[in-house]
């Protein structure tokens, strides 16, 4: 006698803890395997490529904090460079050691993130408790140079908002005493966990060119053994003056990914230092007038000045005709902007280019032929955030 | 191929009548390109030795509407063996259908289904054409310049029928663009008559 068994569809989101947001995923299984998943995406979208056209240049900075809303001035980056090369500006060397300086705190802020959520959807939830209490301090660090702990609005074109204020220095140095602790006590739970292990271990494994065919940058590649990293490889800022090492999986799998991005955060660690080591008082933005604002006590003594605050905030700064692809290594991958600048204030068009959209659309193959119980994951081992794959 | 120079030389050398321009800029290379040679091209630069174009970044498109060949697709590529990066773009109609990737590179699937989904541009021998980033049942093409900022419709839960409901976009006061262009520089109707006062004089 034969039965006819039929597979099962099953949604996995949009409102389910695992699923790093709102992603609502449509898996096909038979029994407990997957055959097929089809992420359904887009729930986040706000249309922030839409509202960048229609804003200035300067407006359109706090928009890229809300794209991987977990590690903001990474993104504000990769914009201030596309103008900084077009309109051809150099940026004081204080404002470039600043700027890596938060990166790589942006670094660790998602790095923490993902692997202690990881280690959440995979059963351990004592990570995730003394990881955030990390990135709460880190953010206080945002908070103090910017002034919010998430959405920063911190990067111009040129430099730097603000100087950072006194003793937070000492206070980041202190942070890189303290952290590498952290990490090792978070690596004595997870990394030859047996529990961890068993379920991260030859999951969701990307060969080479299977990493290159399905566009993946940033850990997601060099889990697969290829180093390449843009700090490295298009040096942009000042990483061609800071040593760093660039950590590289050898199998591909979710467990791989994991150990990259531990090394990852003892070599943002290091690169902090660094930075701080070098650092020097100096200003923080450009002197152009006509890019940079003037400082506030100037404009009430200055006719030059008061015009060029009052032009900067209406008009705007203007940016010549030209198009431009820039990006830097974002925690998640290669984040890029392609503007298109028309002669006007406002950005003509400016297309974004999020890691977690290339990687999640692999969906489909890393999870075929997996168990339902995998795809948690797989899913945490993207690092997928909603707020860059929906935009 | 070490520098960017030579890379030019080749790939005009090697594709010549296929390419329309090209020009090194930022670093980058940017070709321009028929349209209906985009699948030799790419098969070109992802497969030859001297070029290995093997990752694609992204798809996107420019919209011009005061031209008639409305839309630049534009192309995205990423050497990794010679740390090199390609701008691939060509202009098309705004009815053309473009051929997909999807054979060359898989990752192209969902750039073109949100190329689609923004601007309307249809592909041929894609294998799932959706739309992807807007909602279940939207209509319109968002990242058209014709398309408003504010939209068409706005969604909202109905308590008489007890469901989400789409209605059309109603504003207090409506959306008011202001032009801060400086009228000293810039703005065109003073560039007109200072261009046609130099012709006089």
């Amino acid at each position: 006698m034969t039965k006819k068994i039929k597979n099962l569809n099953l949604n996995f989101g949009p409102q389910h803890p695992a699923a790093h947001g709102v992603l609502r995923l449509i898996l096909e299984l038979d029994g407990e395997v997957v055959e097929k998943a089809d992420p359904h995406i887009g729930l986040l979208h706000r249309g922030t490529e839409k509202l960048i056209e229609n804003k200035t240049y300067m407006q359109a900075v706090p928009y890229f904090d809300r794209l991987d809303y977990v590690a903001p001035m990474n993104q504000e980056h990769a914009f201030a460079l596309a103008i900084e090369k077009i309109l051809k500006i150099d940026v004081p060397i204080r404002a470039q050691y600043i700027r890596v300086m938060f990166c790589e705190i942006g670094r660790i802020l998602s790095h923490i993130l993902n692997v202690t959520t990881q280690a959440l959807d995979v059963g351990a939830l004592t990570p995730s408790l003394w990881g955030f209490e990390e990135r709460e301090t880190l953010m206080t660090f945002y908070e103090r140079a910017s002034g919010s702990r998430l959405h920063a609005n911190y990067f111009r074109t040129g430099g730097v908002h603000q100087d950072l204020p006194a003793d937070l220095e000492s206070d980041i140095a202190a942070f890189c005493e303290s952290f590498p602790k952290v990490i090792n006590d978070l690596e004595s739970l997870l990394t030859d966990n047996r529990i961890f292990k068993q379920r991260n271990v030859d999951i969701g494994i990307v060969s080479k060119d299977d990493a290159l065919d399905y566009s993946f940058s940033g850990v997601m590649i060099r889990g697969s053994g290829i180093a390449w990293d843009l700090r490295k490889s298009q040096p942009y800022e000042c990483y061609e003056q800071l040593e760093f090492k660039i950590p590289v999986g050898k199998n591909g799998d979710c467990y791989d990914r994991y150990l990259c991005r531990i090394e990852e955060m003892k070599e943002s660690v290091s690169i902090i230092k660094q930075c701080l080591a070098k650092m020097e008082k100096g200003p923080i933005k450009s002197f152009d007038g006509k890019i940079t604002p003037p400082p506030k006590k100037e404009i009430k003594q200055s006719m030059e000045a008061l015009i060029h605050h009052f032009k900067l905030f209406t008009e705007g700064y203007r940016v010549q005709k030209d198009e431009i692809y820039t990006a830097v290594e974002a925690p998640k991958g290669e984040f890029g902007v392609y503007l298109i600048s028309d002669g006007s204030s406002k950005p003509y068009k400016c297309k974004i280019r999020a890691p977690g959209f290339s990687h999640l659309q692999s969906m489909n193959y890393l999870i075929k032929g997996h168990m339902l119980a995998d795809v948690p994951a797989v899913l945490g081992s993207l690092d997928i955030v909603f707020g860059e794959v929906d935009r | 191929m070490i520098n960017l120079i030579d890379l030019e030389k080749k790939i005009n050398s090697e594709l010549t009548t296929k390419i329309s321009k090209t020009e090194i800029k930022h670093n980058q290379i940017y070709v321009e390109i028929n349209k209906d040679d985009l699948i030799d091209v790419t098969l070109f630069i992802k497969t030859n030795k001297d070029t290995k174009f093997r990752q694609l970044i992204d798809i996107t498109v420019v919209d011009y509407p005061e031209q008639t060949q409305r839309f630049k697709v534009v192309y995205l590529f990423l050497s990794h063996e010679f740390n090199q990066r390609m701008i691939l773009s060509y202009f098309i109609n705004e009815s053309e259908v473009i051929t997909s990737l999807t054979s060359i590179f898989p990752s192209a699937n969902w750039m073109e289904r949100e190329v689609f989904d923004m601007y309307g541009v249809n592909f041929k021998d894609h294998p799932d054409l959706r739309r992807i980033l807007t909602d279940y049942g939207f209509e319109g093409h968002p990242l058209r310049k014709d398309f408003p900022l504010t939209g068409h419709t706005e969604v909202r839960y109905s308590e008489e029928q007890k469901k989400v409901i789409n209605e059309s976009v109603k504003l207090e006061q409506n959306y008011r663009n202001f032009d801060y262009e400086s009228p000293w520089e810039g703005t065109e109707y003073i560039k007109q008559q200072t261009d046609s006062n130099d012709k006089k004089n």
